[in-house]
């Protein structure tokens, strides 16, 4: 091993200092000052990067910090005129009616396709891979991809609903239907990622459970909705927990497509926060509003934690 | 096995399913290809037409000609690149040391890197921009890399699998001489390259797709990384749909390049954000 000692000269180094500790327990100190000197790079980055700046919005959310002249502590006034403000209550109101129509729809769609692609086989493994492309593609190429084919004139989708003699929709471009297309974009886009989620929970459920219900004669419909779903509960609410939380911070594809509209349409929470942050440049009252959002994603990941917990002790 | 919803569908109606649905998915993908290809006058034209005759590469290079997209793809190269490579070599440090090694406050590090997940990225987008700011760092590789590193998933990742190694290797390398650090270099290290390359993929996919930060933190020409680069080209080329999709091919080749080679790792990532804990 005398060839390999040295080759790492700074290992050297330390072991021969750690030699000259008479009285102390080496391995120990080793270990400590490793570890430390392991987990400070991250440790560092995430207190200045992470930690830090979420007890600065929360400070920030206290002020009235604007981009010119000192900013003044104003208590919770940011808080008290969220809950008056008519765009707050009317962005959030687009949140949730974008979270509880996102959520359900890609939940069923990607339970679905996983249920439909279970079984390992060649084909299966080829529509996997189809389904699963979009997750190729950022939000931002998907929402322009999207958006030119939902042109209200000659648009791909206008021109075939017109093929099968469906009337053509204006898509983005009105104020009925500008967050159903974000909405289609969304899912588009997550479907196939929560695919794979649910595919491998159901490829975890033991075989004997489904074979021993079909030797009692339960039907394929049967053994879904009495042993695959309920199995499939811990994935299953993982996935919801988790595409809630994503659902309420949807930026990019509603971004590239509408701006949040038109009208306001599609003009959620974080495109508000975005607004009042980077071109009113109120920091104090936009951060308000992300600590806001970030408390009802606590409160969701609370559940969630709490929920897995639980599931552990069973287990 | 659990038998194939073929047996009760049957296969024919299996097939159809299946196969609009792939049209849904793939679909989108061949007609951006497909517009990209064609001449500004049959971008909307009934019926659409799907293998232009006059297909050709103008519109790319229209696209390099108008745009230094060149420099929106090193711009996000080099950033997924460097923040990949950076947060590998962090996390699996920081991963091994709350896994393997005995020092105080340990369990108290490892809860508080934990609970910075709760941290969702928007809450502190403000004060963020505002701390990049005062550095000096907007329009800087800087502004794009150092905050993207830090991520606490990986940590987590990396330790549930640096639990899981046998503490013989490390004792037999122990017994041999070896110091701790090497210990992690030489046995543990290797041995978690699987794990390492499933959140490679997750961390660059993860940068090269980010538009948010880029576009708060970069958004000067010359800094601007590939997302916010299509974004901007849209927003200035109106109707130009053929140059968009053009555009839009060239950002996405490099992912779906990633995609077909490396994809049992992709399927490896998401997995594992999907089976948590």
């Amino acid at each position: 091993m005398a060839t390999s000692t040295a080759k790492a000269p700074p290992r050297r180094g330390l072991r021969d200092w750690l030699n000259h500790l008479s009285g102390m327990d080496r391995d120990r100190l080793e270990q400590a000052i490793v570890g430390y000197l392991f987990v400070l790079p991250d440790l560092i980055g995430l207190l200045i990067f992470v930690a830090g700046p979420m007890i600065m919005a929360l400070v920030i959310s206290l002020t009235d910090w604007k981009l010119v002249g000192e900013p003044q502590f104003v208590g919770l006034h940011n808080y008290e005129i969220i809950f008056k403000d008519p765009k707050f209550g009317a962005s959030l109101g687009r949140t949730i009616l974008y979270t509880v129509s996102f959520v359900p729809l890609v939940y069923c769609l990607s339970l679905g396709m996983a249920v439909l692609l279970t079984r390992r086989s060649r084909s299966n493994n080829f529509f996997r891979t189809v389904y699963f492309m979009p997750v190729a593609m950022s939000l931002v190429v998907a929402g322009v991809i999207w958006r030119f084919m939902f042109d209200p004139g000659n648009g791909l989708i206008n021109e075939l609903l017109g093929a099968v003699g469906l009337p053509p929709s204006q898509w983005t471009g009105s104020v009925q239907t500008a967050m159903i297309s974000v909405i289609i974009v969304s899912v588009w886009k997550s479907a196939g990622y929560f695919m794979i989620i649910l595919l491998a929970g159901i490829q975890d459920i033991p075989t004997d459970y489904t074979e021993a219900a079909e030797i009692d004669g339960a039907n394929r419909r049967q053994i879904f909705w009495h042993i695959i779903l309920p199995l499939l509960k811990p994935t299953s609410f993982f996935v919801l927990v988790i595409l809630t939380i994503n659902a309420l911070q949807a930026f990019d594809q509603i971004y590239v497509m509408t701006r949040g509209g038109p009208a306001y349409a599609t003009y959620t929470l974080l495109m508000y926060t975005y607004e009042k942050a980077f071109r009113e440049w109120n920091f104090g009252y936009a951060a308000a509003m992300a600590v806001a959002l970030f408390a009802m994603v606590f409160v969701l990941t609370l559940v969630q934690v709490r929920y897995f917990r639980s599931g552990e002790i069973r287990d | 096995m659990h038998k194939s919803p073929r047996h009760y569908l049957g296969v024919g109606s299996w097939y159809t399913i299946a196969i609009i649905l792939g049209i849904v998915f793939a679909g989108p993908f061949v007609w951006m290809l497909s517009s990209s290809l064609k001449p500004a006058n049959e971008i909307f034209v009934t019926p659409p037409i799907l293998i232009s005759p006059n297909a050709s590469i103008k519109n790319f290079q229209e696209v390099f000609r108008q745009t230094p997209f060149e420099r929106y793809m090193f711009n996000s190269f080099l950033v997924a690149t460097t923040v990949t490579v950076t947060a590998l070599l962090l996390h699996s440090m920081a991963g091994y040391a709350l896994a393997r090694l005995e020092f105080p406050g340990r369990r108290l590090i490892f809860l508080g890197i934990i609970s910075t997940l709760m941290i969702p990225f928007y809450t502190i987008l403000i004060p963020l921009a505002l701390l990049v700011k005062q550095l000096g760092w907007l329009n800087t590789y800087w502004a794009l890399i150092i905050p993207a590193i830090p991520h606490a998933f990986g940590i987590f990742w990396l330790r549930q699998f640096f639990l899981g190694i046998p503490q013989d290797l490390e004792d037999a390398a122990r017994i041999d001489g070896a110091s701790r650090i090497a210990v992690f270099f030489r046995i543990a290290l290797p041995l978690a390259r699987p794990v390492m390359a499933a959140l490679a993929v997750f961390f660059f996919l993860a940068n090269w797709d980010s538009f948010l930060w880029p576009l708060i933190a970069a958004n000067k020409q010359e800094m601007r990384m590939v997302q916010v680069g299509i974004q901007t080209f849209t927003g200035e080329h109106g109707n130009a749909w053929e140059q968009i999709m053009a555009a839009s091919v060239i950002a996405i080749i490099p992912t779906l390049l990633l995609f077909f080679t490396l994809q049992r790792f992709i399927v490896e990532s998401v997995k594992m954000t999907g089976l948590k804990g």
